[in-house]
């Protein structure tokens, strides 16, 4: 369970970025967040992350304070996350393979695990074929199943995908959000930020909107239009 | 299991640190080269400091003083002041010439030129002088000889003076003037390359920097993967490492044609010391140096440049 209890985030040249958000997402939900550029929903990731501090306010995860973490239980912390963003970044000067055994690796799991796991999670994102290749020689498309598939690797409890359909045609938009739907059946919570409207109206699930920092709306099944 | 964990761990970095050489090729090689410069310079002290030492050593050998005495003295007052000249502490040789030598001598350097021969024979007696040929132990100490035998008691042997005359006093402006130069060349030249060492250094830590900073993205990644602190900073200390030992090694190589080119072209000027003899003689150590200085310039510089980056 993730719990945003009256969060804020001013950020030094005092423009405010979140204001008392307050936001608990069960276990296995899949949600959704929408909202205009510089709505918050970026930085709500962030802070859910450890990557910044809220400026008051506390977000648990599972009871515990993510902020209280010492730097190792942060690196625990973040390997229970798989996280997909909408630039993919990917190593570029490692392949496919390497790009999500380096997961693997950074988790301390052994050799005779990645070789395994690494072809297993590459087969439930069509990618087997493209397993040596290098990121620059992929599709946009094919770069996202790959960040997918390094996000679960890990079999991680929470997939959080920051606009990940951001830089894809339709097609591969499409592909994205049903292996995400996948992934969630699967028993995983699934945090999605997106400006997508077919998305969200296809998805039938949780819809939170933001704007200006603040929730402007929390529908059990939403749909993107207020 | 502990062990078993930090030495997939190790084995893990080591191999990345590796495949990111070799994958950067392009990258590796700027940073070889800027490397390579830099160990050129830190290198160049220890040639450096063996020709000014060289120079310096025979410089200050052909300093000397030469008392020449009148030809009445008498061998055992010359030997006398010898005596006591060889007990001062700044004087580190005296050589006598005889009247007999000396004569000798003369002949020998004048054998082609029968006049002054002639005029040899012509005069009947030997119109040379003994000499005492001195040399201090340090060129700065010449002066307090020379007040020496200037004192009374050691130029006359009964009042009557033996000694014809010192060139110390005649060269004593060229002999002061060495000393100085000798002197601030030693320390302009430690500057120097103390000023050069430092700026290279300098230009290898930015050119590390670089290509950290360009692999920057891959470092957040790396964070939000989970990855820990040591797991990310250890390839680039490897890669650091590398590019320190391959610059070592261009180094060590480009040294042997750079001294076999210049032992050649120094010979004429300095005949008594060949450079590259004096690198062979000295690779262990000059060796030692270059790849030491390589792997600490290259594995500090990616600890200082990657730390910025690990903040998140």
């Amino acid at each position: 369970m993730i719990v945003f209890d009256r969060v804020s985030k001013v950020y030094p040249d005092s423009s405010v970025a979140l204001e008392e958000i307050s936001l608990s997402i069960e276990p296995k939900e899949f949600v959704s967040i929408v909202g205009p550029s510089g709505a918050g929903k970026t930085t709500l990731l962030k802070l859910f992350l450890a990557e910044e501090r809220p400026t008051q306010g506390t977000v648990f995860y599972e009871a515990v304070n993510v902020h209280s973490l010492d730097k190792k239980a942060i690196n625990d912390f973040r390997r229970k996350v798989g996280m997909v963003f909408q630039d993919f970044r990917l190593l570029s000067n490692k392949t496919v393979y390497e790009n999500i055994a380096f997961t693997m690796e950074a988790a301390g799991r052994t050799d005779e695990e990645i070789e395994t796991d690494v072809p297993h999670v590459l087969e439930l994102v069509d990618l087997m074929p493209k397993i040596w290749n290098f990121p620059r020689e992929l599709s946009g498309g094919e770069k996202q199943r790959v960040a997918i598939a390094r996000a679960l690797v890990n079999e991680p409890d929470i997939i959080i995908a920051d606009e990940p359909t951001g830089n894809l045609d339709p097609a591969n938009t499409y592909d994205v959000v049903q292996i995400l739907k996948k992934i969630n059946d699967l028993g995983r919570t699934v945090i999605l930020t997106t400006h997508n409207k077919g998305i969200i109206d296809s998805l039938h699930k949780r819809v939170v909107a933001m704007e200006r920092g603040k929730i402007v709306r929390d529908d059990k099944v939403g749909k993107y239009d207020v | 299991m502990k062990i078993e964990n930090w030495k997939l761990k190790i084995k893990r970095v080591i191999r990345t640190g590796f495949f990111n050489f070799w994958r950067n090729g392009t990258v590796s090689l700027a940073s070889v080269l800027v490397m390579t410069v830099t160990l050129l310079v830190v290198g160049s002290l220890s040639f450096f400091n063996a020709i000014l030492d060289t120079s310096l050593a025979e410089l200050q050998n052909k300093i000397d003083i030469n008392v020449t005495f009148v030809t009445t003295a008498e061998e055992t007052d010359i030997l006398n002041i010898k005596h006591s000249l060889e007990s001062l502490p700044e004087v580190l040789l005296v050589t006598y010439t005889s009247r007999e030598e000396a004569l000798t001598a003369f002949k020998e350097r004048h054998a082609n030129d029968q006049s002054i021969l002639a005029a040899l024979e012509e005069l009947g007696e030997n119109p040379l002088g003994a000499t005492l040929n001195i040399k201090a132990r340090d060129p700065s100490q010449y002066g307090s000889v020379a007040e020496f035998l200037e004192s009374d008691d050691t130029l006359s042997s009964g009042k009557i003076t033996v000694i014809d005359h010192v060139n110390y006093f005649q060269n004593k402006t060229a002999i002061d003037r060495l000393t100085k130069i000798i002197n601030s060349a030693d320390t302009l030249g430690l500057a120097l390359t103390a000023f050069l060492i430092i700026v290279s250094i300098l230009i290898a830590f930015n050119t590390i920097r670089l290509t950290i900073y360009i692999a920057r993205e891959e470092i957040s990644v790396m964070r939000l993967v989970g990855a820990s602190t040591s797991y990310i900073q250890g390839p680039f200390v490897i890669l650091g490492i590398l590019y320190g030992l391959t610059a070592a090694g261009v180094t060590l190589l480009g040294f042997l044609a750079i001294t076999y080119w210049l032992g050649s072209v120094m010979a004429s000027f300095l005949p008594n010391f060949n450079l590259f003899s004096y690198y062979l003689r000295h690779f262990l150590e000059i060796a030692l140096i270059i790849i030491v200085s390589g792997v600490v310039i290259g594995g500090f510089s990616s600890i200082l440049a990657i730390r910025k980056y690990l903040k998140i």
